[in-house]
């Protein structure tokens, strides 16, 4: 991802020189359009005046800002504390994504490591059945998780008629149900780039290393995994990020019992609060904590490359 | 948010397609989901040779948000409730209907053509009225359940086993009526009294959920469930050991109404369509589909006979319900912060 694009630019900037600034016109302005303008102007509404009922003044204004991070009592004139509240929501979506991630991991690493393993024609086959449930909408198959988990769904059914349980397995509205769900949403998202990543594997790179007395789990460790690094890093990257601001699976699976970074948002767009500011607030602050993490791996994926080339 | 996000892209492409053609054959309604019968936009539809477009929300704030991030003039109808009518006329969302414009305002019920919400129904005319308390599941639990202690203080048999609504105006209303407090209360004992008492309950609650508050108790995930008194009468037609309650302390009244938007792109068709909702023939259809109560004259004849008995459109005589109120600015960031407080 980082680092790929430096290599062999320059060929293409000459042949291209003339035009390029043209050809790019399209990508600055999608960016600029559905990327660069919306931030703006969440970053201009998180530091105006939040009316009563939704809606902001033009004036400019820290409460959003202050809101997130001091705490003032329940009416807003004790000394100023530290506000645990916000800071231990985002920890919890934090904590939730990440354990999804490493969920899709151990999962997806397998399943796209025998996809690219398989003959040519079956992988096709193989990536195909991936894809599929995918065609249908995200609503839908979390309201389905929700059918299939439930004291009285399916599974539970199952179970019981088989005599494996004697009363339900209590799993709807539990952390276990979200995860299940962030899981089930987001493991192509794993899947597809380790496998592409694996794909594209040299398999008698394996061999050798099998030829010089490494066991299974040495040439997975030393050789396979550095090789396919930048797949996982990807898939790991594509599940997190969309997991942390997810309020579909908290909602549905986990019973709403507790604000996610995305409900805690919608909540300020939508609920009772009406108070736009600080839902532009938490927005950005959550935007900082992705791009810090992103800025971090390039860092470390541009170092890796220096010290490799 | 991802709602949020998919009203408002529904939103601008209608804009989009109303500024376009400004044409007379249409009508935009904003309005609750699963509420108004398909058929009967279809015979509007017919009748007045009008394309009808609806986009439903889930809870009145989120049509007052949709609303405020620039949808007004988008639709020419919405359909809040009591409270939010009056916060829509007094942000200035609401158009003004002149005497004359609707040739059917007569056949409101009198006792209900001069509501406190919307004084001389000059901005919108009433549509369904209801009650929301909770139902309970009796085969899971059949001691009394005829009080708020069910939700708010609820016995073992039923912890973890509760759904409350995810709005913060009716879980705040009712917990007002459970403790015998104002709503909007200013007195500090008793917000924090308030506050306590949510925190206290929290932990014997399963989830917070709205759209799904007929499921949740239909398909048996919860024994008890905060609920609209239609609602939980289509959940027991499912699932019939539920029972709806009228707690003794009290529970939350509400009137939907059909409000004219500001700047309706189709005014005249809007007000057509109030016109046609005002035939006790047609809202009837309402009336049965969503099994609430209008209050037009002359719809007896085609009510659903069941509708008129059963328990759920039948509160007690004696108790009084209260109805939601909007709160003003400072009170309203306490209550947020309870809210925020019991989310946590």
């Amino acid at each position: 991802m980082a680092g790929g694009a430096t290599s062999g630019g320059n060929a293409v900037t000459d042949t291209y020189k003339e035009a390029r600034n043209w050809l790019l016109l399209p990508a600055w302005g999608t960016l600029g359009i559905m990327v660069l303008a919306p931030v703006l102007l969440m970053l201009v509404y998180s530091f105006l005046t939040k009316e009563f009922r939704g809606g902001v003044i033009w004036e400019f204004s820290l409460a959003a800002y202050d809101q997130f991070f001091f705490d003032r009592g329940l009416f807003g004139d004790d000394p100023a504390k530290i506000e645990w509240t916000y800071i231990a929501i985002f920890w919890r979506s934090i904590w939730q994504a990440g354990a999804a991630t490493v969920l899709s991991l151990l999962i997806g690493f397998p399943t796209a490591y025998f996809i690219a393993t398989r003959p040519e024609k079956q992988r096709v086959i193989w990536v195909f059945l991936i894809t599929i449930p995918y065609w249908v909408n995200l609503l839908i198959r979390t309201v389905s998780m929700r059918f299939l988990l439930r004291d009285e769904g399916p599974l539970n059914s199952f179970l019981m008629t088989t005599g494996l349980v004697d009363s339900p397995i209590h799993m709807i509205n539990t952390n276990f149900a979200v995860q299940v769900g962030l899981f089930y949403s987001y493991l192509p998202f794993m899947v597809l780039p380790i496998y592409a990543a694996v794909e594209r594997y040299n398999f008698t790179l394996s061999e050798a290393a099998a030829d010089l007395y490494a066991n299974k789990w040495i040439t997975l460790r030393h050789i396979v995994l550095p090789a396919v690094k930048p797949g996982v890093v990807a898939g790991c990257i594509l599940v997190f990020v969309p997991s942390l601001g997810s309020f579909l699976a908290p909602d549905l699976l986990g019973g709403a019992k507790n604000f996610m970074i995305g409900s805690l948002i919608e909540e300020q767009f939508k609920g009772n609060a009406g108070n736009w500011p600080f839902g532009a607030a938490a927005s950005m602050i959550l935007l900082t904590m992705v791009l810090i993490i992103l800025v971090i791996y390039a860092r470390a994926q541009a170092r890796s490359d220096k010290e490799a080339g | 948010m991802k709602k949020l996000l998919t009203t408002t892209a529904a939103a601008t492409a209608l804009l989009m397609g109303a500024t376009g053609a400004q044409a007379e054959g249409k009508l935009a309604i904003y309005h609750w989901f699963e509420y108004i019968p398909q058929e009967l936009l279809d015979k509007f539809s017919k009748e007045h040779d009008v394309e009808v477009i609806m986009d439903t929300y889930d809870s009145n704030e989120a049509m007052l948000a949709t609303l405020k991030a620039g949808a007004i003039g988008t639709y020419d109808v919405a359909v809040p409730t009591d409270y939010m009518v009056s916060i829509l006329i007094a942000e200035g969302l609401a158009d003004e209907i002149a005497s004359g414009e609707l040739a059917n305002i007569g056949n409101v019920k009198s006792g209900f053509s001069d509501p406190a919400y919307d004084p001389g129904l000059k901005h919108s005319i009433p549509y369904q009225g209801g009650t929301t308390s909770f139902a309970v599941d009796t085969a899971e639990y059949s001691a009394d359940i005829d009080s708020t202690d069910i939700i708010f203080n609820p016995p073992e048999e039923l912890h973890g086993k509760i759904n409350v609504l995810d709005s913060q105006g009716e879980v705040l209303a009712l917990a007002a009526v459970h403790m015998g407090i104002p709503q909007c209360s200013t007195d500090r004992d008793q917000l924090k009294a308030l506050n306590d008492m949510l925190q206290a309950a929290k932990p014997h609650w399963a989830s917070f959920n709205s759209d799904t508050a007929k499921e949740v108790l239909a398909a048996g995930d919860v024994a008890a469930g905060m609920i609209f008194n239609g609602y939980a009468a289509k959940a027991r037609e499912t699932r019939e050991t539920l029972k709806y309650a009228y707690p003794k302390q009290g529970w939350v009244n509400w009137m939907d109404s059909v409000v004219l938007l500001k700047d309706a792109p189709n005014r005249e068709n809007a007000l057509k369509f109030m016109d046609f909702l005002l035939e006790p023939e047609n809202i009837a259809q309402v009336t049965n589909f969503a099994r609430y109560t209008d209050v037009i004259q002359g719809t007896a004849e085609y009510i659903d006979p069941e509708l008129a008995s059963m328990h759920e459109s039948n509160p007690p005589a004696g108790i009084e319900g209260v109805f939601v109120e909007a709160c003003n600015a400072e009170t309203q960031a306490v209550y947020d912060k309870i809210w925020t407080n019991l989310k946590k």
